[in-house]
């Protein structure tokens, strides 16, 4: 038995790895979660705001990180839709313009009442520039320096809702999800930071250490990996109890079903490692 | 952490004064009071374009009205010696923002502001204008940044300094860096099995320094390679990696003596995007399993997926990277690591040329300067703070150690220049 | 001659816009040269397409092992060149109803949008979602408690795994939320799983986060320098022709 784990290849932990991920996911097991306080606070940033407020949503990813960072932009569209926020989108990945169509797809299916037939008044779609960092520095100074059209080239100033806007200081709240470079990092050194413009990110799991050290003071709050997902739409759900019937509300909730199997497998295989290696230790095969 | 814990209880009590006063609803509407010492200066430390200003909210923008009775502010501005010029809207911040940047001056002219607080149904309380013209006037050199300034000089001059040092003959000591130790090693198994070695410098383009230090470390393994007559294969994820790359390793086969065996082709673009670029990499070690693989420089999400298929087929690998996302990733799964710093100063190591190894003395000094001002600041601000904790409100003139972890905070850390 | 020029343009550039951080009348500059490599990175992309179809035809002709993938990388470059170009599918911008290329090139129901969609999104997801299998099978070879350090390593590694998911609450989520000596500050429920990992996280991590990246930013400056003085000159090429 300890050769065959001795010599185990690997596809067997793939296909264990397959298993521990697709069944809870199919079955679609769900867990109670309590939202922590940096969640907490991401959640009050939103919902503190009053109904109408101006938000910044820039979502910073591509399909690649979709499947992490998704829910988290799903749930900040419908937290601000429930609020009533009006939305500027806007990316500085040129595969966002997707992600931002998702999000306007919410917004249209879930909350028509609102949102339906008003771009340009709720809503609007700024797309994508190139420059990283620098069309950054530029919005937070003077928006129509690097957006003189929004995505369908109709001109800012005949928009009603970017018309009187000067610049990204001007809004309520700025809301980032950010897969990397550029991301979150660099909205905050060059955005919330040096013009204290209300921020909350949502941002992958790597990426959660290096955005730690900017809260509380430069970042209103984070939501790290799935599990903050699932955290943040627990706390829209025990606020707004109507969204506990509408199963997308639960994309991040219904991850953290594999996430608990696959870190539960982890640690079996990192313990089965370990005997292993003990075992081999007693053997002399490690002097 | 005092600071934190008192600002976590001021923002509770201002939650709960919000939810108590919740339900309170204000009588018809009626225009705000106006905002109050509104004034205005110059932006330090810029190219005379901005002015800053600022104001005290009105007093019916409070926190825990619903409705608002002030919803935004507008702000207005004319040039004060234009007799035909009149106030334009130059923007407008919401309730509870007492301050806002006019970065659209032009240097020299004088410039009048006035505000007004817009309530419900856009009633307008009455205009505050400022006493006095401002003008946004230009700096040549930006004073915020004196401190800054003494560091770049500090830590740069000392680099420069010890490289100087190493040219006039100075013999410098530099601790055995096991990674880069592995790469003959590497190179010479390679050799032995008549496999080939795979190089990755990354997925960034060349204006990405971590690239560039890649690209040095490309130069010491080609010359290696080219000594152990193994081949080497370069994909690139950017155009201008690849032209580069190929100089690079040219010149390496040059300088080995064998400069007919270098081929152009095996160092090749495959594309920008980054999970294509994975695939193809790791399906190429997939098939041709290379006996050696090398990652030097900026990773992203890639870096496990390459180097657990590098570690499948069985390849010694050599990971190098000042990403600090994927440094576990590469630690777990290669042989050798070249954490951040030490990925820098690969290149100086295996080049063994005494002025690139007096950079790397340049940036231990740096470290040392850090590493000083680190405690130094730790103590003040410790000590300073405990001071803090007996001092009864009375005691308001501040102590020794208190300006000092002050100025450190406004001056050195902050915008606060020499002054 | 061949390395002397870009080695003095690179100095004169690289100390000018270390110069400009300090000079607000020019700090534009930087963003300006950014501009200019963005430009020449795009035309370098020609450089890099001529070679990726040169290398695959030559697959093909030669008939090499896996010339199939060749042959696939080819039709797909061309495929999505051909739709994205001529914008096939995309119904003109509402606007200029009279301009047939009007539209956007990624409009939802376009031909490149549908590749982007059905095509691109999942196969990016994929790739990305391979981590998990490769992540299992790294966890299983190398966390191994070969000493001290490995050991704590592991631990805390256990800890954050079950501090990230409600294997946390079924462990320790009876711990009481009591303090544990009278006026100590310190609560049983401080000792949860998620409280210990949101320790871990906030505490270790962050500061040798931050000791990691101090010893990489003086890197990234010495680096820079000595590519600006011209101490290091390897990826200049060579002076010499082979």
């Amino acid at each position: 038995m300890l050769d065959f784990l001795q010599h185990l290849d690997r596809r067997w932990i793939f296909l264990l790895m397959f298993i521990a991920v697709a069944v809870p996911l199919i079955m679609g097991t769900t867990f109670p979660e309590v939202p922590s306080d940096q969640v907490m606070a991401v959640f009050e940033a939103v919902d503190n705001l009053p109904d109408g407020s101006n938000v910044v949503m820039a979502l910073d990813y591509d399909p690649a990180s979709q499947g992490e960072l998704q829910p988290m932009a799903s749930a900040f569209t419908r937290h601000c839709a429930i609020k009533k926020h009006n939305i500027y989108f806007m990316t500085l990945w040129p595969q966002g313009i997707s992600m931002i169509q998702n999000s306007i797809g919410i917004l249209q299916d879930e909350y028509p009442e609102t949102y339906k037939g008003k771009y340009g008044t709720k809503y609007v779609n700024l797309g994508f520039r190139a420059g990283n960092e620098g069309v950054i520095k530029l919005v937070v100074e003077d928006l129509k320096k690097s957006y003189s059209t929004d995505i369908h080239g109709t001109n800012l100033d005949n928009i009603p809702l970017t018309k009187n806007l000067k610049n990204i200081q001007q809004v309520d709240l700025l809301c980032n999800v950010s897969a990397g470079y550029p991301g979150s990092q660099e909205w905050v050194l060059y955005g919330s930071s040096p013009f204290d413009i209300p921020t909350v990110v949502g941002c992958t799991g790597v990426q959660a250490p290096i955005m730690l050290p900017y809260i509380p003071d430069q970042l209103t709050g984070m939501l790290a990996a799935i599990k903050g997902a699932a955290e943040y739409e627990q706390a829209i759900i025990n606020a707004y109890p109507e969204l506990e019937s509408n199963p997308n509300a639960k994309e991040g909730l219904v991850r953290m079903g594999p996430q608990l199997v696959a870190h539960l497998l982890l640690i079996s295989l990192i313990l089965l490692g370990n005997v292993i290696y003990i075992w081999e230790r007693k053997q002399g095969l490690h002097q | 952490m005092q600071y934190q814990t008192f600002k976590s209880a001021l923002s509770c009590l201002l939650l709960t004064v919000v939810a108590v006063s919740g339900n309170s609803m204000i009588q018809a509407a009626e225009p705000p009071a106006p905002p109050i010492d509104f004034l205005a200066e110059d932006v330090p430390g810029d190219a005379g374009t901005a002015i800053d200003l600022s104001w005290t909210l009105s007093p019916d923008d409070q926190p825990d009205l619903k409705p608002r009775k002030v919803l935004r502010y507008v702000i207005y501005r004319k040039e004060a010696d234009n007799q035909e010029s009149k106030y334009e809207n130059i923007g407008e911040p919401t309730y509870q923002v007492n301050t806002f940047r006019d970065s659209n001056c032009k240097t020299g002219t004088p410039y009048l502001y006035q505000i007004e607080a817009v309530g419900q149904e856009g009633l307008t309380s009455a205009p505050v204008v400022i006493k006095e013209p401002v003008i946004a006037s230009l700096q040549w050199f930006n004073q915020q940044r004196e401190w800054f300034a003494v560091f770049v000089v500090l830590i740069c001059g000392s680099v420069i300094f010890f490289i100087r040092l190493a040219r006039s003959g100075k013999e410098l000591k530099v601790r055995k860096i096991a990674g880069l130790e592995a790469i003959n090693d590497a190179v010479g198994r390679a050799t032995e099995m008549g496999r080939s070695c795979l190089f990755v410098p990354g997925i960034q383009d060349i204006n990405d320094i971590q690239t560039v230090a890649g690209i040095t470390v490309l130069a010491q393994v080609a010359e290696t390679t080219a000594d152990y007559r193994a081949t080497l294969e370069v994909p690139t994820s950017r155009s201008l990696v690849m032209t580069t790359a190929r100089d690079t390793v040219e010149a390496a086969y040059l300088a080995a003596g064998r400069p007919d065996e270098y081929n152009e082709d095996d160092i090749y673009y495959i594309t920008d995007e980054q999970f294509g670029y994975v695939a193809s990499v790791t399906g190429k070690m997939v098939r041709d399993k290379p006996a050696a693989c090398f990652y030097m420089g900026a990773f992203y999400a890639e870096s496990l997926i390459l180097a657990e298929t590098g570690n499948s087929v069985g390849a010694i690998q050599v990971a190098g990277t000042a990403m600090p996302t994927q440094l576990p990733f590469f630690v777990a799964a290669c042989d050798f690591t070249l954490i951040g710093e030490e990925f820098f100063a690969a290149s100086a190591y295996l080049s063994g040329e005494p002025q690139q190894l007096g950079s790397l003395k340049g940036q231990d000094f740096g470290k040392l300067i850090g590493g000083l001002l680190l405690i130094a600041g730790c103590i003040i601000m410790t000590l300073s703070s405990i001071q803090t904790q007996g001092a009864t409100p009375e005691n308001q003139k501040p102590t020794y150690l208190q300006s000092a972890s002050n100025y450190i905070i406004q001056n050195i850390l902050g915008k606060g220049g020499f002054k | 001659m061949k390395r002397t020029v870009p080695l003095f343009i690179s100095a004169i550039t690289g100390f000018v816009l270390i110069g400009t951080a300090f000079i607000p009348k020019f700090v534009d500059w930087g963003n300006d040269a950014m501009a200019w490599f963005n430009l020449l990175a795009a035309f370098a992309f020609i450089l890099g397409g001529g070679n990726l179809l040169k290398m695959q035809l030559q697959k093909i002709s030669a008939q090499q092992p896996g010339w199939g993938y060749a042959a696939v990388t080819l039709i797909a470059f061309f495929v999505t060149l051909f739709v994205g170009l001529v914008k096939v599918g995309v119904h003109p911008n509402v606007k200029f109803p009279e301009f047939a290329w009007s539209g956007d090139y990624l409009q939802e129901d376009g031909a490149f949008w549908w590749l982007f969609e059905y095509i691109f999104t999942p196969l990016s997801a994929t790739m990305f979602a391979l981590l998990a299998f490769y992540i299992s099978s790294a966890a299983f070879r190398a966390f191994r408690a070969k000493n001290t350090e490995a050991t704590i390593l592991l631990i805390i590694a256990v800890i954050i795994l079950l501090g990230r998911t409600y294997a946390s609450v079924w462990l320790t989520g009876w711990l009481p939320d009591e303090f544990i000596l009278g006026d100590s500050g310190i609560k049983y429920s401080d000792f949860n799983l998620q409280n210990l990992s949101e320790v871990i996280m906030e505490n270790f991590t962050t500061a040798g986060m931050r000791a990691i990246k101090i010893g990489i930013a003086l890197g990234v400056a010495s680096t820079s320098l000595k590519v600006l003085l011209g101490v290091d000159r390897s990826y200049l090429g060579s002076d010499q022709e082979v």
